[in-house]
């Protein structure tokens, strides 16, 4: 089985969220870039098939040089090899056109990409991908086990799960209960030293129209400061969310 | 050329989202001065709809969609569209819609806006505030194609009556095999209890609150509320409570009226999943705890004072004004 997972190069949670260039561009000033989360389950996942089943692994990311770095540590993980297209991304149509050129000239089996990326939590690149090569997708999905071409697998749903059957060629848009966080692979020593010696194959953007782009960003307007109310105030505060806050 | 809305329903009944959707897609409908209509599935009560100002539904009933499928859904809205010649696709933000918006999309060709957060910022050129960086941001964003597909955020815009007269139009989309490649084996339901997904208020417990065996006294809270519980991560990682009721960055996101958050210190991957919500009441005994920097409301002390006490307060509330 051929495994592709899309790999999304995002601020970790903890970074300060500011902008530049009159609020027009992230300002990635001392940001620390990470996997991101939801692509981190999926990857770990892979390496599961890769170990259990006998699969090759190949993950791949749309972005400049400077997100390299996070392909390394997937290779470290235990990634086969890694592709970077090399375009600075504009939106989620533009990068799902040149993942979807990635796997049809890959032929990837299996897709496995996060269901959000937790920059700009669109949502959109796994679903698009499927949209614009005809496959199989499933999203939300917190469980997968392949025989042969057959697909069993589970996803999420508003207010429980389901249980789903379908076949590869197969996109999935995943998230933690792939595999459980306890059991997310870091990179050791030995992944670090072998991962210089894996390709990184760099590939240039086909032609696509970026949709959407993002003109501005706004932070939130300062909150006020929270009410406080002791325990002998809990009159006061229930006649507080009734009349003021208006939510009970 | 008409708005088209999707109005979710499950067992015949409409979601409150489908209720907000038509809301929103009267007020843009107004603005742009076109007119709203909604392609729905296998939906009972058609006529509740004309309450929140759409003009006309087209009634998709079959057997093969009786349980939700993306592809095939994408493919009843994608005709739907092209049926009425609309330029504006709305979608609301459940698990199953956000599923089918991007499938939605591609086949339209079709710029496709999600997590929108409120009425269009302008609509020439098309622009629309999204939420980003797991909320700690705002993204406007201009989308560019003709036909457009927004997503919106759950309690952004609110529900609003607006009555319509409304006709009713029967739809037969053209399916094929390949939108069923995908087949629904079993679902499991958490059922008798409001889910985080449909819940107005959420009551959510942390690692303060020592043990599984205290969630009793949240329970009751919600109860009386008609609340969802919730947890933070160390809470479901430890086994206290399922990981279904898990909030945050990895968990789920929360975007209710109230959260209130009991013993939870509000680590910053906490807050990132509930920020959305409307209202945030935090209970900490630890004054200096980060969560009291992003509540409305808070008290400080101890839980297992309070929660039993405010429970009181709130059925003695709940009695007086039902
Ligand atoms: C990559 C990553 C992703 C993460 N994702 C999430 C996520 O999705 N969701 C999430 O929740 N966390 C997430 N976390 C974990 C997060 O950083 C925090 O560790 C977690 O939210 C803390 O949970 P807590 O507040 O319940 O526990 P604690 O940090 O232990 O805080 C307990 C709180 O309870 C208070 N308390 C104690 N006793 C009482 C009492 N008797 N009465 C009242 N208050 C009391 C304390 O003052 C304290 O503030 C993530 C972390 C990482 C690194």
């Amino acid at each position: 089985m051929k495994i592709l997972v899309c790999i999304s190069h995002v601020p970790d949670t903890t970074s300060k969220i500011n902008f530049t260039n009159g609020d027009a561009e992230f300002d990635t000033n001392g940001v620390q870039f990470v996997i991101n989360p939801n692509d981190e389950f999926g990857l770990t996942r892979a390496i599961w098939f890769q170990e259990q089943q006998g699969a090759n692994v190949t993950v791949v990311n749309v972005g400049g040089a400077d997100t390299e770095p996070t392909l390394r540590k997937a290779l470290a993980i235990g990634a086969n090899e890694a592709i970077r297209v090399n375009a600075n991304p504009t939106d989620g149509f533009f990068v799902a056109t040149q993942l979807a050129e990635v796997i049809k000239n890959g032929g990837y089996d299996l897709v496995i990409a996060g269901k959000e990326s937790l920059d700009y939590n669109g949502g959109m690149v796994p679903g698009m991908i499927a949209g614009l090569l005809g496959y199989n997708f499933l999203n939300s999905c917190i469980g997968i086990t392949v025989d042969g071409n057959a697909v069993k697998a589970s996803r999420e749903i508003d207010g429980g799960k389901e249980t789903v059957s379908t076949s590869l060629p197969l996109i999935i848009g995943g998230q933690k209960g792939l595999v459980e966080e306890k059991d997310l692979r870091i990179p050791n020593m030995r992944g670090i030293m072998t991962a210089r010696t894996k390709a990184l194959t760099i590939l240039e953007p086909v032609t696509a129209s970026s949709e959407t782009k993002a003109v501005k960003f706004e932070k939130p307007a300062p909150k006020s400061a929270v009410k406080l109310y002791t325990v002998d105030q809990l009159d006061e505060l229930v006649n507080a969310l009734h009349n003021e806050a208006k939510v009970i | 050329m008409s708005i088209l809305i999707y109005a979710e329903s499950a067992e015949g009944k409409f979601k409150k989202v489908a209720f907000e959707l038509a809301s929103y897609a009267k007020k843009v409908a107004g603005d742009l001065g076109t007119t709203v209509t909604a392609v729905t599935v296998n939906a009972g009560n058609i006529s509740e709809l004309s309450k929140y100002g759409v003009d006309k539904v087209l009634k998709v009933n079959s057997d093969k969609l009786s349980g939700f499928n993306a592809k095939a859904y994408a493919d009843v809205v994608k005709q739907a569209a092209e049926k009425e010649n609309v330029k504006l696709v709305l979608l609301s933000s459940t698990t199953d819609s956000l599923y089918m918006a991007p499938l939605v999309a591609v086949a339209l060709k079709a710029g496709y806006a999600s997590n929108v957060v409120g009425l269009p910022v302008s609509t020439s050129p098309f622009q629309v505030k999204r939420n980003a960086f797991s909320n700690k941001a705002f993204n406007i964003t201009e989308i560019a194609t003709e036909v457009k597909v927004l997503g919106l955020a759950k309690n952004s815009y609110g529900v609003y009556e607006n009555a319509s007269s409304l006709t009713e139009e029967d739809f037969n989309p053209s399916l094929n095999d390949a939108d069923f490649s995908v087949k629904v084996e079993s679902t499991e339901k958490t059922t008798g209890k409001v889910t985080i997904a449909d819940a107005d208020i959420v009551v959510s417990g942390g690692r303060g609150l020592k043990g599984p065996e205290n969630w009793g006294m949240l329970e009751e809270m919600a109860s009386v509320l008609g609340a969802a519980t919730a947890c933070s991560k160390p809470v479901s990682d430890l086994g206290w409570r399922p990981h279904s009721e898990h909030v945050g960055q990895t968990g789920k996101p929360v975007a209710t009226n109230l959260y209130i958050a009991v013993g939870i210190s509000g680590a910053i991957q906490h807050i990132a999943g509930i920020n959305s919500s409307k209202v945030k009441l935090v209970i900490n005994s630890d004054a200096d705890a980060p969560f009291f920097k992003v509540a409305d409301y808070g008290v400080v002390g101890d839980a297992f004072e309070i929660v039993p006490k405010l429970t009181e307060k709130l059925k003695a509330f709940k009695a007086q004004n039902s």
